[in-house]
C-alpha cells in the first residue's frame, strides 16, 4: 500500500516536473531594461514602466501572443539600470544570455538606448526605441539594421516648435522677440542648436539665450533674465526637474508671453496636476490624439492597473511600439531575425493610427508638439497625424 | 539688490540642506553619505500630507522630526554605533562610516521607491510672488528661508548657551578629552546624529514646496550638502550658514550678470580656492 502511494506520488512529481517545464517553454520570454532609480527613473516611471506592465497585463489577460498557431503567455523579466548606460548594457547582456529572453523592450532616454544599440544588434534583437529623439537616425539604422525609431527626431521636433509660433505671428496673434534657455545636457543643447538657426531663418529675433546646468536649484534669474528682454514667446529645452522649476518661477514673476514652451514633462499628468488652471494654453514637446477613442480607452486601461494616468506623449507610443512588437511575433513567429525584417516591410496597426518605418527604419507619423487646453494635453502639431486641435495664445497665468 | 536677496534666499535653501550634515558629521563624527535620501524622504512626508489630508508643509515638521529623530537614532544605534566602537582612530571611523552610510543610502532610495514609486513627487505650496524692495520672489523661498533662519538660529543659540549644547560642541571639538571631563560621548553622539538627522528631514519638508523631487535625486543633495560642510569648517555652525550663504549669493551673482551656465563653475571654483587657502574651512580648526 505504502510501495502504491510512493510510486504513485513519484509519478505524480515527475509529471509534475514535466508540465512545469513544458509551461516553461510555452512561455515567451520579454526582457524590459530602464532606470528605476536615477535621473531618469522620474520619466521612466511615468512613461516606461506602467505601460509594459500593462500591455503584459493584457497581453496575457487573453491567453498570449500566438505563435504557429499557440498562444504564449509573456512572461517580463525586469532590470533596473540605474541611468547607468553600463548598467544598461550589462542587463541586456543579461537578458540574452543568461535569462534567454525572446525579445527585449527598448530602454528608455535618448543616451541609453544609443549605449545599447550595439549590444542589441550583436545578440540580433530588433530594438524599437521609443523615447529616442535624435537626428542620428540614419547613421544609427546603417550601423544597427535592427534599431526602429519611433517617436521622432530633433530637427522635427525644432522645426514644429518654431513652426506654431511663426503660424501665430503670422496670425497677427504674437510678436517677432524670443527668448530660448535650454538644459545644459545632450538633449537640450542639441535641440536648442537645432533651433536656433531654424528660429533665425523664419525671422525672429532672439532676444534673451541661455543655457543651465542640469539640476539648478534656483531658475528665477533664468526667468528673470528672460523677462526683461521683454520677448514675446518663450521656449525651454528643459528636462523634467527644471521644466516644473521654470514654469513655477514664470508664474511667480508673471512672465507675461503669449506663447510658453517647455519640452520634457509638460505632457506629464503631474504638470497638470500641480499647475491646474495656471498652465492653460502652455505649449510643450509630444502631444497625442488625446480625444481619440483609442488613446481614451489605453488611458483608462492604464489608470485602472497602475492607479495613475499615462502622459500625453511618450506613453502611448511605449505602448504602440509593443503592440508592434506582438503584432510581428504573430505573423512570424518567435525568430528575431524574421521579426526585424518583417518590422522593415510591414505596417502595423496601433493605438496611434498606423505606423509602418522608411528606409532608415524611421517612423515618419509623431506628434511633435502639445498644448494644454482646459486640463487636457492635446496634439497641436504632427507630421502625418490628423487630430491636431488649433493653437491658442496664451493669456496671463490664471 | 535683487541679486542680493536671490542668493540670500538660495543660501537658505543651501543651508537647510547642510546643516543636519554639518552635526552628524562636525559631532558625531559620521561621515553621512545617506543625508539626501533623509531629505527627500521629509519632502515626501510633507508631500503626502499635503495631497492627502491638506496639512500645509509648514505643519509637517510637527510630526516629521520626532518620526526622523527617533529613525535617525535608530540608525546610528544598531548600524553606526558598532563602527564607531571598532574604530581605533578618527580614519578608520570616517573610512567605515563612509561605506555603511553609502551603503544605507541605497537601502534608502529602494525602500521610498518601494514605498511610494519612482515618480516625480510635486505639487504647489505658495507659489505666489512677494515683492520685496521692489523685486518679487516666490512666497514659497521666502517662507522656507525664515524657517531656515529661526532653525538654524535655533540650533546655534542651543549649541552656544545650554549645557548640552556645550557638550556637544566639546565633542566636536575633541571627542576623547571630552570623555575625561564628565561628558557621555556615545549617548551625546547619538543625539547628535539623531538631531542632524532630523534637521535635514525637516529641510528637505521646506525644500520640497519648491523644488521638484523623486526618490533618486538625494545624492544631489548630498554631494551639495559635503561641500558646504567642507567649506564652513567641519563642526561649526557659523562656517556652515556663512558658507551657505556665499554659495547661494555668488551663484546668483555669476547666473545673473555672467550666464546661468557657469554656476557650477562658479560653485567648485569658490570650493577650490577655499581648499587652497583655507584647507580646514572658513570656521574650522586645524587638526592638531
Amino acid at each position: 500500500m505504502i510501495k502504491t502511494l510512493k510510486r504513485g506520488l513519484t509519478a505524480l512529481s515527475l509529471s509534475a516536473a514535466l508540465v512545469s517545464t513544458a509551461t516553461l517553454a510555452d512561455t515567451l520570454k520579454i526582457g524590459a531594461v530602464a532606470p528605476k532609480t536615477g535621473p531618469l527613473a522620474g520619466g521612466a516611471t511615468v512613461t516606461q514602466w506602467p505601460t509594459v506592465k500593462l500591455w503584459v497585463e493584457q497581453v496575457n489577460a487573453r491567453g498570449g501572443i500566438k505563435v504557429d498557431g499557440k498562444m504564449m503567455p509573456v512572461e517580463l523579466i525586469e532590470y533596473d539600470d540605474q541611468t547607468n548606460p553600463g548598467e544598461t548594457i550589462k542587463a541586456v547582456q543579461r537578458l540574452a544570455t543568461q535569462d534567454k529572453a525572446d525579445f527585449i523592450v527598448a530602454p528608455y532616454g535618448t543616451g541609453l538606448n544609443i549605449a545599447a544599440a550595439p549590444i542589441f544588434s550583436r545578440y540580433g534583437y530588433p530594438q524599437i526605441a521609443v523615447s529616442a529623439i535624435t537626428d542620428q537616425v540614419a547613421d544609427l539604422s546603417s550601423k544597427f539594421p535592427g534599431m526602429f525609431f519611433t517617436l521622432g527626431s530633433t530637427s522635427t521636433f525644432a522645426e514644429d516648435a518654431v513652426k506654431v509660433l511663426a503660424d501665430l505671428r503670422d496670425k497677427g496673434e504674437i510678436g517677432n522677440k524670443v527668448a530660448m534657455v535650454n538644459v545644459a545636457d545632450a538633449f537640450g543643447i542639441e535641440l536648442a542648436a537645432a533651433a536656433k538657426p531654424i528660429f533665425e531663418n523664419a525671422n525672429f529675433e532672439l532676444v534673451y539665450e541661455t543655457s543651465y546646468p542640469l539640476g539648478t536649484q534656483d531658475l528665477s534669474p533664468v526667468v528673470k533674465a528672460a523677462k526683461a528682454a521683454n520677448p514675446d514667446a518663450f521656449v525651454a529645452w528643459s528636462y523634467p526637474p527644471d521644466t516644473f522649476g521654470l514654469t513655477e518661477q514664470a508664474i511667480i514673476e508673471d512672465l507675461n508671453v503669449k506663447a510658453f514652451y517647455t519640452a520634457v514633462a509638460t505632457s506629464f499628468p503631474a504638470y497638470g496636476g500641480r499647475f491646474g488652471a495656471k498652465v492653460n494654453n502652455v505649449l510643450g514637446a509630444g502631444g497625442v490624439h488625446a480625444d481619440s477613442a483609442a488613446y481614451q480607452e489605453y488611458a483608462k486601461a492604464h489608470m485602472d492597473l497602475t492607479g495613475q494616468a499615462p502622459d500625453f506623449w511618450a506613453s502611448a507610443t511605449t505602448y504602440a511600439s509593443l503592440q508592434i512588437l506582438e503584432q510581428s511575433i504573430e505573423a512570424v513567429g518567435n525568430d528575431r531575425k524574421a521579426v526585424t525584417a518583417h518590422l522593415k516591410e510591414a505596417s502595423f496597426d496601433t493605438i496611434l493610427g498606423p505606423i509602418s518605418f522608411n528606409g532608415n527604419n524611421f517612423n515618419e507619423a509623431f506628434w511633435t508638439v502639445g498644448q494644454w487646453q482646459d486640463g487636457v494635453f492635446h496634439g497641436v502639431a504632427a507630421r502625418g497625424r490628423d487630430g491636431a486641435k488649433e493653437v491658442r495664445v496664451k493669456d496671463g497665468w490664471n | 539688490m535683487d541679486i542680493l536677496i536671490t542668493g540670500i534666499l538660495l543660501g537658505g535653501t543651501y543651508a537647510l540642506i547642510a546643516m543636519g550634515l554639518n552635526l552628524q558629521y562636525g559631532v558625531a563624527r559620521i561621515m553621512n553619505l545617506a543625508n539626501g535620501e533623509m531629505l527627500v524622504a521629509g519632502g515626501f512626508a510633507a508631500f503626502w500630507f499635503y495631497v492627502n489630508q491638506a496639512l500645509s508643509p509648514l505643519l509637517t515638521w510637527v510630526l516629521v522630526a520626532p518620526v526622523a529623530f527617533l529613525l535617525n537614532w535608530l540608525i546610528y544605534q544598531i548600524i553606526l554605533r558598532p563602527l564607531v566602537k571598532r574604530a581605533k582612530n578618527r580614519g578608520m571611523l570616517e573610512r567605515d562610516s563612509i561605506l555603511a552610510t553609502f551603503g544605507l543610502s541605497f537601502i534608502g532610495v529602494g525602500v521610498m521607491l518601494a514605498s511610494f514609486g519612482g515618480d516625480y513627487f510635486s505639487y504647489s505650496f505658495a507659489a505666489t510672488p512677494v515683492v520685496i524692495f521692489g523685486d518679487t520672489f516666490g512666497l514659497n523661498r521666502v517662507l522656507s528661508f525664515v524657517a531656515a533662519v529661526i532653525l538654524c538660529g535655533a540650533v546655534y543659540l542651543w549649541m552656544h548657551f545650554t549645557r548640552i549644547g556645550m557638550a556637544m560642541r566639546a565633542l566636536a571639538v575633541e571627542p576623547r578629552s571630552a570623555g575625561l571631563v564628565g561628558i557621555k560621548v556615545s549617548k551625546l553622539a547619538a543625539i547628535a546624529f539623531a538631531l542632524g538627522g532630523t534637521i535635514t528631514a525637516v529641510g528637505g519638508s521646506l525644500i520640497s514646496t519648491y523644488l521638484t523631487l523623486d526618490a533618486s535625486t538625494g545624492v544631489v543633495f548630498t554631494l551639495k550638502a559635503l561641500i558646504i560642510v567642507i567649506m564652513g569648517g567641519v563642526g561649526d555652525i557659523r562656517g556652515t550658514i556663512i558658507a551657505a550663504l556665499m554659495l547661494g549669493i555668488i551663484e546668483t551673482l555669476v547666473a545673473s550678470l555672467i550666464d546661468p551656465g557657469l554656476t557650477l563653475a562658479a560653485a567648485y571654483l569658490l570650493f577650490i580656492l577655499i581648499l587652497l587657502f583655507r584647507p580646514q574651512g572658513l570656521f574650522g580648526r586645524v587638526r592638531s
